[in-house]
């Protein structure tokens, strides 16, 4: 077995050093009645890298990536162009192949990595401070509302009708177990009132801007009415790209921000890992979940970089820790951190006005075949159009004909008819002019 | 003796220049390098992109007014930059990294590549069902492997990393006491385990008892028995625990916790000690997570990420999280709302927006047609075999505080060091002199001054002779009162000891222009 490097030789001389007969005396312990057989195992045995290669390579064509056709679909993971740069940095050993940096002397690269990734997302999403990341956003967003229930000792969460279905269930599975959670109606291409669900035992109000049909919410006289009434606001992004482009939360006076940093740095991967990023002021910084990285000096009296405020965290803390986690997306975190360094303050800002500008013109377009109508009048890369029939129907139909038309809301609200016809469509610098005229043109075939 | 180019004997003198500071603050190849804020430039790029206008029209008068903030660097400085960031780093690749409970194990160059094809690493988690066939037969073919291996009915899919696992067990034994109707509010963690057992636990809104350890190192039945209850919800068990021993009374645990009304779970941290051996199915677990990471080898990343499918018995199947992934005439499916739920199906809830760490699906996959099921419980026993080698090789210099044999870690405490002056920590960080990463130090908390050292089966017997040979040497050191070594270190790196004290003291979390205040209060 090529990853194995023990001969068997070394395994006897080792048997020998410790005293016992054979490797089945080391597994002693374990009782009679559950050891088990390799022929227990209805399982291939070892392969070399060209049968395996060959079998996930199958596996892979049978999936049509991004790349391979016209491509719209968005609802929070989003295609992106990332520079080879990024793969190739993160791909060095001592970045790919390191532990938690629990070791800060032999661990710099990592932690002062984790720095510079606290310190961006602090700066695009507006916010005083940032954790070392979470897994993705939605698990984020979860963390935030429990973080806000902790803050305020109240036990209510409302979320906005336009936060992602997939973003609120996650929330309400961890948080009704320690509260009540609201959910406003859904109101696809306008804001709903959730002003009017705040009340004295509300924790916070989750809000997600671009919302999941694509329109972007002022967060400001959400964020006024809920300090009016104690609580907090989260706000919650999916495509962090935006903020090259909007109004960053932190300067709508959000208190924690959630978002999904996969947009910069990594790829679609069918859903994750993908990096959750999470920022909130400084006055809550002792009630964050999740690593955090911060600068010292060490016994020589340099700049040098630990992981602290430990004390909130579960393997000192253990039940009275402000979260479980443990491992987080620090990979991803560390691609997410290249591309932005390699961007920079004029390649986001670009980036961002160009993905707003192939969006806009691909609406007008769409907007203008038979039957569609547009349903999102602000948005950043994605909005909503309302089709004369099923939107499921279509997408399916498109996907035959070699168009991937984007989501169908449908299909993350699969119970909600009022949503049956809406298609959510993203477009971003990775969409280009024939990719629009295709849709456009599959669109009105199949629409007339 | 250091020798010259010319093979002649250099003069003491040389030796003397080397300790010099130099004038660049720089040494040889060791560079200092700052953070990338205080590099670049306004109007530099390492992206081109074209510079499109947009008009306000569609973006709701909430376009952005201010600055960023982000440096400007062109590709090369960015790529300078974070090579020489990397070249601050230990690694699995190069050299051992006897980390505890960790599983530093090699991280196969295959898995890498095949994780980038475009079928995966370009698809989205939102494409039409048709357009991911592929994908989901991965995860179905992983779910096989995952319940053949563990010898149990289900598996969910979707946990991002361990501890997100243990909350998804957790919440689907929740789901199945509520289903029964009773108010069972108590889970009972042992006290070698875990920090994440009991966070969990708390999290998930039960409240934690612990379970005392017996002088051997495993659970003590009569403090089990005395606190099983019919308020338990659950036992979180380790095994192998975290002392790196089997709990050879696990089939009476087991019986125990049911007897009770009460599901064992399992934190499967350490199956990789055990895997094409044993199936905890047959050890009476209902539910466990798989570190994918480590037990399959995933790329710990200096952090993650990892993954954390969990497998579930059939009194527990039903409650499993969505979305669910099911196959009928027209290919796999993924049912992501309760509104069409197959027959019995009762999920709990959702742990994340999508399907989960497909990532590390196709590492762990890859990883595990490598090795095949023969290859798997190689893999294990190699493990195993290393540590207890380790184990026989130090404990007459060292103080192991169990008996063995071990499992996949050798645990030994600081008994060794009384009197010497000498530390765990101190110990721990010559090592890091000495070239090698300090193994899990204070954990498990059972034992005084713990050092849990988890080999691997990816070292040679000549790496495991030599890193035996130099703990040999340092612990003899330490009983001799040669304290030289230990204090201070480590004394070779980038970075000598860095005072976390302050750190934690005056928090400084964030880069900022220097004519701002820089603490976070």
């Amino acid at each position: 077995m090529r990853y194995l490097p023990l001969a068997k030789d070394d395994r006897a001389a080792m048997l020998r050093k410790i005293g016992a007969r054979d490797v089945d005396a080391l597994f002693r312990d374990v009782p009679k009645a559950a050891a088990a057989r390799v022929s227990d195992f209805d399982l291939p045995d070892m392969q070399g890298e060209l049968e395996v290669e060959r079998y996930l390579s199958r596996l892979a064509a049978k999936n049509v990536a991004a790349g391979d056709a016209p491509f719209f679909c968005g609802a929070g993971a989003y295609k992106h162009h990332v520079p080879a740069a990024v793969d190739h940095l993160i791909q060095r050993s001592e970045f790919l192949t390191s532990y938690t940096p629990y070791q800060p002397e032999i661990s710099q690269g990592t932690l002062q990595c984790l720095f510079e990734f606290q310190t961006q997302v602090a700066l695009i999403t507006g916010m005083d401070v940032a954790n070392a990341s979470l897994y993705d956003g939605s698990t984020a967003t979860a963390e935030a509302v429990l973080m806000a229930m902790r803050v305020t000792r109240r036990p209510k969460a409302i979320l906005s009708g336009g936060l992602h279905p997939h973003y609120g269930e996650t929330v309400r599975t961890v948080a009704h177990l320690h509260g009540e959670v609201v959910r406003a109606p859904v109101s696809p291409g306008r804001a709903e009132d959730v002003i009017a669900l705040i009340d004295d035992q509300t924790a916070c109000v989750v809000v997600q801007s671009p919302d999941v049909f694509g329109l972007i919410r002022d967060l400001k006289p959400i964020a006024e009415a809920a300090h009016a009434k104690g609580a907090l606001l989260v706000a919650v992004v999916t495509e962090v790209v935006s903020l090259g482009l909007l109004e960053p939360p932190g300067h709508q006076g959000a208190d924690i921000v959630a978002a999904e940093g996969q947009s910069i740095g990594n790829g679609l991967n069918f859903g994750g890992p993908y990096v959750g990023l999470f920022a909130t002021r400084d006055k809550f910084v002792r009630q964050m979940p999740g690593r955090l990285c911060g600068e010292t000096v060490d016994a020589d009296g340099r700049r040098g970089y630990v992981l602290t405020l430990s004390t909130r965290e579960q393997h000192i803390r253990r039940e009275k820790a402000t979260s479980n986690i443990c491992t987080n997306s620090g990979l991803c975190a560390l691609a997410f951190t290249i591309h932005l360094s390699l961007l920079g303050e004029e390649g986001l800002t670009r980036l961002a006005r160009l993905n707003h500008a192939r969006a806009a013109a691909l609406a007008d377009r769409l907007a203008k075949v038979k039957g569609v109508s547009a349903v999102t009048p602000a948005f950043f890369n994605e909005f909503t159009l309302r089709l004369p029939k099923p939107a499921a129907e279509v997408v399916d139909t498109l996907a035959a004909k070699g168009v991937i038309a984007g989501v169908p809301a449908s299909r993350l609200m699969p119970s909600n008819a009022a949503v049956r016809d809406l298609l959510i469509v993203a477009a971003t610098e990775t969409t280009s002019d024939e990719d629009c005229t295709a849709f456009a043109a599959a669109l009105t075939e199949v629409l007339s | 003796m250091t020798m010259n180019s010319q093979g002649r004997p250099s003069a003491p003198a040389a030796d003397k220049q080397a300790e010099l500071p130099t004038i660049s603050g720089d040494r040889g190849l060791d560079h200092e390098e700052k953070l990338i804020f205080e590099l670049g430039r306004a109007g530099v790029s390492g992206v081109d992109l074209p510079d499109v206008a947009v008009s306000d029209v569609r973006l709701g008068g909430l376009r952005r007014r201010d600055a960023i903030g982000l440096p400007g660097l062109s590709e090369p400085e960015v790529v300078r930059h974070y090579v020489r960031l990397s070249r601050m780093n230990y690694a699995i690749d190069a050299g051992l990294y006897p980390l505890g409970s960790c599983t530093m194990k090699h991280n196969p160059r295959l898995n890498e590549k095949l994780a980038r094809l475009p079928g995966f690493a370009d698809l989205h988690p939102l494409a039409p069902l048709p357009a991911s066939q592929g994908a989901l037969a991965l995860i179905a073919e992983l779910s096989r492997w995952l319940t053949t291996l563990t010898g149990m009915p289900a598996v969910a899919m979707s946990p991002k990393a361990g501890a997100h696992g243990e909350l998804c067990g957790i919440l689907t034994i929740r789901a199945a006491v509520e289903a029964r109707g009773e108010a069972r509010t108590r889970v009972l963690v042992p006290e070698s385990a875990h920090g994440t057992n009991p966070a969990t636990a708390a999290f998930a809104g039960f409240t934690v008892d612990e379970v005392k350890a017996t002088p051997e190192g495993r659970v003590d039945m009569a403090s089990l028995k005395e606190k099983l209850g019919p308020d338990v919800a659950a036992f979180m068990l380790t095994n192998p625990n975290t002392c790196g021993l089997f709990e050879r009374d696990v089939l009476e645990i087991a019986d125990m916790i049911h007897a009770a009304g009460a599901y064992f779970y399992c934190d499967g941290a350490n199956f990789n000690a055990i895997a094409g051996r044993v199936r905890p199915g047959d050890l009476g677990v209902d539910a466990m997570h798989i570190n994918l990471h480590k037990t399959f080898s995933t790329p710990h990343g200096g952090g993650g990420p990892g993954a954390g499918p969990v497998v579930l018995s059939e009194r527990l199947a039903a409650y499993a999280p969505l979305p669910l992934l099911v196959h009928d005439a027209k290919g796999f499916r993924l049912i992501e709302d309760e509104s069409a739920l197959p027959a019995g199906a009762k999920p709990f809830g959702r742990m994340s927006a999508f399907h989960g760490q497909m990532g590390m699906f196709v590492r762990a996959l890859a990883y595990m047609l490598s090795h095949g099921r023969d290859g798997i419980r190689q893999a294990s026993e190699d493990a195993v075999l290393s540590a207890n080698y380790i184990l026989a090789s130090l404990k007459d210099v060292m103080s192991a505080p169990y008996e063995g044999p071990c499992m996949h870690e050798a645990l030994f405490d600081d008994t060794f060091l009384h009197d010497t002056g000498v530390t765990t920590l101190d110990f721990a960080k010559a090592m890091i002199d000495e070239g090698y990463h300090p193994m899990t130090m204070y954990f498990p908390l059972v034992v005084h001054g713990a050092m849990l050292i988890e080999p691997t089966e990816s070292e040679s017997k000549e790496s495991l002779d030599r890193f035996i040979q130099v703990l040999r040497a340092m612990a003899l050191d330490a009983k001799a009162r040669q304290r030289a070594r230990f204090e201070g270190a480590p004394r070779l790196v980038p970075r000598r000891r860095l005072d976390e004290t302050s750190a934690s003291r005056k928090p400084v979390l964030r880069w900022k222009t220097p004519d701002l205040p820089k603490a976070a209060e």
